[in-house]
């Protein structure tokens, strides 16, 4: 890259949703502009305001089914009137957006359009129920097929890959894998106090979820809701900034993390996946993105990767190169992929445990990257060894259809 | 007549009602789901909800359809199957709205009672008042050419009179839902020596199709729901007014209210259970009751003086509990009725006194929310009541004799042949009234 690009300075907003002991559904709640606004100013409170901010980006994936409101962009002045009169857009790839808001701001700062990017994600979801949301999120795939896909379209489409993967390997030794990913996910959602499942005090994660069988009559065949990622309303920021960048908000570089490689691709929404089996998408952005960054997977420390479903966590590592089709499941299953693991993922809880606010969520994985390779993390640190002192975020929209993968180091 | 020709043509007496409304829910639901299966298409289906109440009427639609999307939400999966050959319908949003008109299309709302004239199916809901369900019932007998079939919600009058006295042999049985039905699991099923086995077996047939367990009950006055509760209010009204020769009625009541909701963890207290049904339903049930039963006298003053004051208890319509020997914020008792003075005495000028009287619970008590939730609960229960029982305070006292007498109340049932088993008497009161354990048991013992 022909110049050096960091981010520094995150901030999540709780992500607010059932599991919240606050949340109560029947009460009013804060909207988007509450959480643009935390998440925004929070950010700008760490770098010295909005006077050091030349461009924003905003990722969003349906406020304007979810909220009613488009034009997202607009909100950006309203964090801080220094924001006012400055390049402000809002960017979109269903639950890739965040991802999507992250590498537009990369690309600024490369462009030399920017010195600074503020880079939010947001999505405020539980505004209905989650028999239309599911409608919504719909929207995320082909619209054409909708007709004939699930009541609940997202997991109706990952009940298939994880059927598919039962009837090839076998049932109980998938739902060992899945289930030890789930429990993963509540055990480091405990560790921050942003997370949605921050108050989960369920003593027996493991007995909750193998108790729980599926059932395709009042949900989807192969996937109970401990393998769903949340319903959320949320929102994280992040500075996107040069070394020029850096030295204008005052902030030390072993107080960033660096980008060393990132990968977007996309693939057509119109056509099936190739194969249920293979995040094929995620497997091709993953291997530009380490060889952008002339890295190999032994390398990285730490994987944000795109856990809307158990299942996909299971895919996940096969697509990472962790082990060859067929072995995630174990892989997981023996601990590898714990906080205590070989390669730690999904340090603060993921998309199951921390929450999914779709718009939000690629920007909240670079969020918990920034803070565990910079040793900002809190409760949930996890230690990062100098053999592999990289980080990863893999942020998926649709179904393996747009992806955004990005490999960070800290700063020196 | 198969069960979806019998489900064609139904008419509903008194469904702006608190039971004829979530009667006509669940029957309006189980209509129209027939009225989507292939064989189906293009049949209409008709449900009168016949009430002489217009306002009643207006306000049941409006329930309708919140109920009715609140039930598609719960089965979209199931529904996006059943419009599946409907291609305008392609969100889930979509379907729910059409399921609810299908639902809705079925129902006419009317005052005039000749629509039922033309119906397979009546069910029966209006007030607990034996000469008005014989007259309407044999109007619309007389004036039905299609041998309809005659389902009661009646929760007291021995269905064989209703059949005598209407001339309706064999086509009238006893069909008694627990309030409020859109929730309750419980059904009642009553049938006389004449009914036709094909109704009974249609009976069966639908209650299981609208989910809800049945109970047979033997065609005996107030049958086995009331049958105890009747018996089990009066006990409770009976120690109180026994506490109250010592201290005054209004602690008594409180005392006792607690005994019977907390000592012996139950959903809510006799005191509060009483104004939930409604002082008036009580003391008429007890009313149609009492004729029929030869060595009992089931009535209670206290009641009629409530009645006099005008003090009734019940719902409003939009659910909220409107006061009765209690008084209730957000539907927590706080306050109990002076009788004397026609004012509430608040429980916090005196329930610390009482409470220190009553003394404490049990080490090992847990909270009625808490102890329905464990599975096969008679290892919580039977330490529970045995610590009670070494406890000798007021409390422990009251609860045991309480307890006693509801599991004599049980038996009873069983000795007079109103209920076949004692299990059929635990089941009523575990699904029709909540209870954590059943009455009949050996915890008292």
């Amino acid at each position: 890259m022909k110049r050096k690009i960091y981010m520094t300075a995150g901030y999540n907003t709780i992500s607010m949703g059932t599991g919240r002991k606050e949340f109560n559904p029947k009460k009013d709640r804060p909207g988007l502009e509450h959480y643009i606004s935390e998440a925004g100013n929070g950010v700008l409170k760490q770098i010295g305001g909005a006077e050091k901010v030349d461009e924003s980006f905003i990722g969003n994936f349906m406020a304007a089914r979810f909220n009613k409101q488009g034009h997202i962009g607009g909100f950006i002045g309203m964090i801080d009137p220094g924001l006012e009169f400055k390049p402000a857009m809002r960017v979109e790839g269903a639950c890739a957006s965040g991802g999507l808001a992250l590498i537009s701001g990369i690309r600024s700062v490369l462009s030399e359009t920017a010195e600074v990017v503020l880079a939010t994600g947001v999505e405020v979801q539980n505004t209905v129920k989650a028999i239309y949301g599911a409608d919504i999120l719909a929207g995320a795939g082909w619209y054409q097929k909708r007709k004939n896909s699930h009541a609940y379209f997202f997991p109706g489409q990952n009940s298939d890959r994880a059927g598919a993967y039962y009837e090839k390997y076998g049932y109980d030794y998938t739902r060992k894998g899945m289930g030890k990913w789930f429990c993963n996910d509540m055990e480091n959602a405990r560790l921050d106090s942003t997370a949605q499942e921050f108050h989960n005090s369920t003593a027996d994660l493991e007995t909750l979820y193998h108790g729980m069988k599926p059932n395709g009559k009042s949900f989807v065949d192969h996937l109970n809701v401990l393998d769903c990622s949340k319903v959320s309303d949320g929102a994280s920021a992040i500075a996107i900034v040069s070394e020029e960048g850096l030295k204008r908000i005052g902030i030390d570089k072993k107080d960033a993390v660096e980008v060393v490689g990132w990968a977007q691709m996309t693939r057509n929404i119109t056509n099936d996946p190739p194969d249920l089996l293979e995040l094929t998408t995620v497997k091709k952005a993953v291997a530009k993105a380490m060889e952008t960054a002339g890295i190999t997977i032994d390398q990285v420390g730490t994987i944000e990767i795109h856990d809307c479903f158990s299942i996909v966590g299971v895919l996940g590592v096969e697509a990472l190169g962790l082990t060859t089709p067929g072995k995630g499941a174990e892989f997981i299953a023996e601990g590898n992929t714990s906080r205590t693991g070989k390669i730690p993922m999904n340090t603060t809880g993921g998309l199951i445990g921390w929450g999914h606010p779709t718009g939000a969520t690629g920007v909240h994985q670079a969020v918990t990257i920034w803070q565990q390779l910079t040793g900002k993390a809190g409760d949930a640190q996890i230690e990062i060894t100098p053999e592999k002192p990289y980080g990863m975020t893999i942020n998926m929209g649709g179904d393996d259809v747009t992806i955004v993968a990005i490999v960070y180091k800290r700063g020196v | 007549m198969n069960y979806d020709e019998r489900l064609k043509h139904v008419s509903v007496l008194g469904a702006a009602g608190k039971m004829g409304s979530g009667i006509l829910l669940l029957t309006a639901v189980e209509m129209a789901d027939i009225s989507l299966k292939p064989e189906n298409k293009g049949k209409t289906f008709v449900l009168n909800a016949i009430d002489l109440s217009d306002d009643g009427l207006a306000g049941l639609m409006d329930y309708l359809r919140v109920q009715v999307q609140k039930i598609a939400e719960k089965k979209a999966v199931w529904l996006r199957q059943m419009y599946a050959d409907r291609a305008d319908l392609i969100e889930n949003f979509d379907i729910i709205e059409q399921y609810i008109n299908d639902v809705l299309r079925i129902v006419r709302p009317t005052t005039a009672m000749e629509t039922s004239y033309r119906s397979n199916l009546v069910f029966e809901a209006v007030s607990e008042n034996k000469d008005l369900k014989v007259k309407i019932l044999q109007q619309i007998d007389a004036n039905n050419p299609n041998q309809p079939w005659f389902f009661t919600n009646t929760s007291s009058v021995p269905i064989h009179i209703i059949e005598d006295e209407a001339g309706l042999k064999g086509r009238v049985l006893g069909f008694h839902f627990y309030n409020p039905p859109a929730i309750q699991k419980l059904v009642e099923l009553i049938v006389t020596a004449n009914t036709l086995p094909e109704a009974t077996q249609f009976a069966n047939s639908y209650a299981k199709s609208l989910r809800k367990v049945v109970v047979p009950s033997n065609d005996f006055a107030g049958f086995i729901g009331n049958g105890h509760f009747m018996r089990d209010a009066l006990h409770g009204i009976s120690q109180a007014l026994e506490l109250a020769k010592a201290i005054p009625l209004t602690e008594a009541i409180y005392k006792v209210n607690k005994v019977s909701q907390d000592f012996l963890v139950r959903p809510m207290g006799i005191f509060q259970l009483i104004d939930y049904v409604g002082v008036d339903v009580v003391q008429f049930i007890m009313k149609v009751m009492n004729p029929f039963l030869a060595n009992e006298d089931l009535h209670c003053d206290l009641l009629d003086k409530m009645m006099e004051k005008d003090v009734k208890g019940g719902q409003l319509s939009s659910g909220a509990q409107k006061d009765g020997f209690l008084k209730y914020e957000k539907g927590a008792p706080v306050a109990v009725y002076n009788i004397e003075t026609g004012s509430y005495v608040s429980f916090d000028s005196f329930s610390s006194k009482s409470d220190e009287q009553l003394g404490a619970l049990p080490k090992s008590f847990k909270p009625w929310k808490a102890a329905v939730r464990i599975a096969n609960n008679e290892s919580h229960f039977g330490p529970y009541f045995n610590e009670m029982k070494t406890m000798n305070t007021e409390g422990a006292i009251l609860a045991i004799r309480y307890g006693k007498r509801s599991d004599s109340i049980g038996r009873q049932l069983v000795t007079d042949k109103v209920a076949n088993s004692e299990q059929d008497v635990n089941t009523v009161m575990l699904t029709g009234f909540f209870h954590a354990y059943g009455p009949v048991n050996s915890f008292f013992e």
